[in-house]
């Protein structure tokens, strides 16, 4: 079994060649997708349940508390417990909902978040599927989330929810704009849409140092609206806690309410990874001109690490943002991204495409 | 022009605020030792409790077994709640006279608001609140206290 730590694809190779020898071609595609689906589904628990703890310890650092300690070593099993609880409690049947969009709405929030994953690569070879308009593709299927938000406002026979949910919906109107225009600055340095080639476009220098102080305000203002998209606060007037009760999933409770939940956090992890592999690089090692001895070392760490502490970065400063800013107001919000975001990142593009047909990056 | 400088301005002034307000949320982050929340079940021991925090009301007594309760009633009158009740006995002096002094001090800690107003209202400072907090008890009968202590007497000196 070959297995090389810094590059997968003989390893899948070594996989698929021994699945084809033994069956037929339907049934190994078959069982190769199921393969995915499980690491995928596994990942995604994983990942979800750890974000919810690293966000409640940063949260409570930030406001100089504790956070949760009790359930094991700094109660890190916490939310373990939490999803247990949440898994055992009743499914509350709303009167007057609409019953089948209600139920299916939790679906499509998570079913899109789960879409948009396949398309991130985690390290080289270590990629679902590589879509030559990878980046297209994430923006398309991660928009579609709003669309259960939506559902789920609108079934729930709740004034709380349709409000929330049909903020979300003007709010993620307005701000895919400004991430499609933001991630289209570095489509115009990279010259391709491949999310694997972008990776490797960065192997001499990420995106972020390469296209000046252009593909830095890009990445700014990335952070800014996909914050935004993912309903996170200072963003969150979908949930609004304070106003709104919970927002479009007021009703929901026990695991589909955990859906939604869910489906936040690994929208987050989505939004973060999507900005370390077009921006800092992906699992591209940090390399500066011609200083050996240092590439030598930074390429020693394994690319899946490198990729899990950039995209930690990201969630981290989100995270931040979140806990130090307050809500915005609807009004603001708007205002925030047609009189300040979409101007900026308009001239953005325009100065990076300058840029790039005069050769002044590196 | 000035409007498109106002609107540069704006925007850098709005990422200045915005920066500012993420350096005090990320020193809090970096440094664990700006925690305030105490774990409070594991630090019983050694925990203390601020010096004007109202647990519950006491009378302080000396190592003579002595306190300063001259039995005047005040606090009782004072309480809004009917919290403390004065039972007074009559004792003969040393040199004949006869002298009002406590019999029981009842306090009510089911019933008190820690509103702090017998304390400040004693002519004598007889009483003063505890730092005991942990109230909890099976029984309400329990939380009827008899704030002087068996076989003590007024200090000397104390009118």
């Amino acid at each position: 079994m070959p297995f090389d730590i810094r590059d997968f694809t003989s390893l899948t190779q070594w996989i698929d060649a021994g699945l084809r020898n033994a069956l037929s071609p339907f049934w190994s595609v078959v069982i190769e997708m199921l393969i995915v689906g499980v690491l995928i589904l596994v990942f995604y628990a994983i990942i979800g349940l750890f974000l919810v703890y690293a966000e409640r310890k940063v949260c409570a650092l930030m406001q100089n508390r504790l956070g949760p300690n009790r359930v094991g070593p700094f109660g890190m099993f916490q939310t373990i417990a939490d999803l247990m609880k949440l898994l055992f409690v009743e499914l509350v049947s709303i009167k007057n909902a609409d019953k089948f969009l209600f139920n299916l709405a939790p679906f499509i929030v998570i079913i899109a978040s789960f879409m948009a994953i396949a398309a991130i690569p985690f390290a080289k070879g270590l990629h679902a599927i590589d879509l030559n308009i990878g980046v297209f593709y994430v923006i398309a299927v991660s928009a579609m989330g709003v669309v259960g938000i939506l559902l789920a406002g609108w079934s729930s026979n709740n004034k709380y929810s349709l409000i929330g949910a049909i903020r979300s919906g003007a709010q993620i109107v307005s701000y895919e704009l400004s991430v499609g225009l933001s991630l289209i600055t570095i489509v115009i340095l990279a010259g391709s849409m491949q999310l694997s080639e972008i990776v490797i476009a960065q192997a001499d220098g990420w995106f972020v140092f390469k296209g000046h102080i252009s593909a830095f305000i890009a990445f700014v203002i990335f952070l800014i609206s996909s914050t935004a998209e993912t309903n996170r606060g200072p963003f969150d007037l979908a949930e609004a806690e304070s106003e709104l009760t919970a927002g479009y999933h007021t009703e929901y409770s026990g695991i589909k309410f955990a859906f939604f939940f869910l489906a936040e956090y690994m929208n987050m992890f989505i939004v973060a990874s999507i900005a370390a592999t077009v921006f800092l690089g992906g699992w591209m090692p940090l390399h500066v001109g011609h200083w050996d001895g240092f590439n030598n070392v930074m390429d020693f760490i394994p690319p899946f690490i490198w990729y899990f502490v950039k995209t930690f970065f990201v969630i981290f400063l989100m995270m931040w943002f979140k806990w130090t800013f307050p809500r915005l107001r609807i009004d603001q919000l708007l205002t925030l991204e047609w009189k300040y975001l979409l101007p900026i990142n308009l001239v953005n593009v325009l100065i990076m495409a300058f840029l790039v047909l005069m050769g002044w990056h590196f | 022009m000035r409007s498109i400088l106002n609107y540069i301005k704006d925007i850098v002034l709005g990422v200045w605020s915005l920066l500012k307000g993420m350096k005090v949320t990320g020193s809090y982050f970096f440094r664990p030792s700006t925690i305030v929340t105490q774990k409070y079940p594991n630090n019983r021991k050694e925990l203390v409790m601020f010096e004007r925090f109202k647990g519950e009301v006491v009378m302080p007594h000396n190592e003579k077994n002595e306190h300063k309760c001259t039995g005047c009633g005040i606090c009782e009158i004072n309480c809004p709640n009917g919290t403390i009740e004065v039972i007074s006995k009559t004792i003969i002096t040393e040199d004949g006279k006869k002298k009002r002094a406590i019999d029981k001090h009842i306090y009510r800690l089911g019933m008190c608001t820690f509103c702090a107003l017998c304390v400040k209202t004693c002519p004598t400072k007889a009483l003063a609140f505890s730092q005991e907090f942990e109230h909890a008890v099976f029984n309400r009968a329990k939380l009827t206290k008899i704030s002087n202590k068996p076989g003590s007497q007024i200090m000397k000196g104390v009118q």
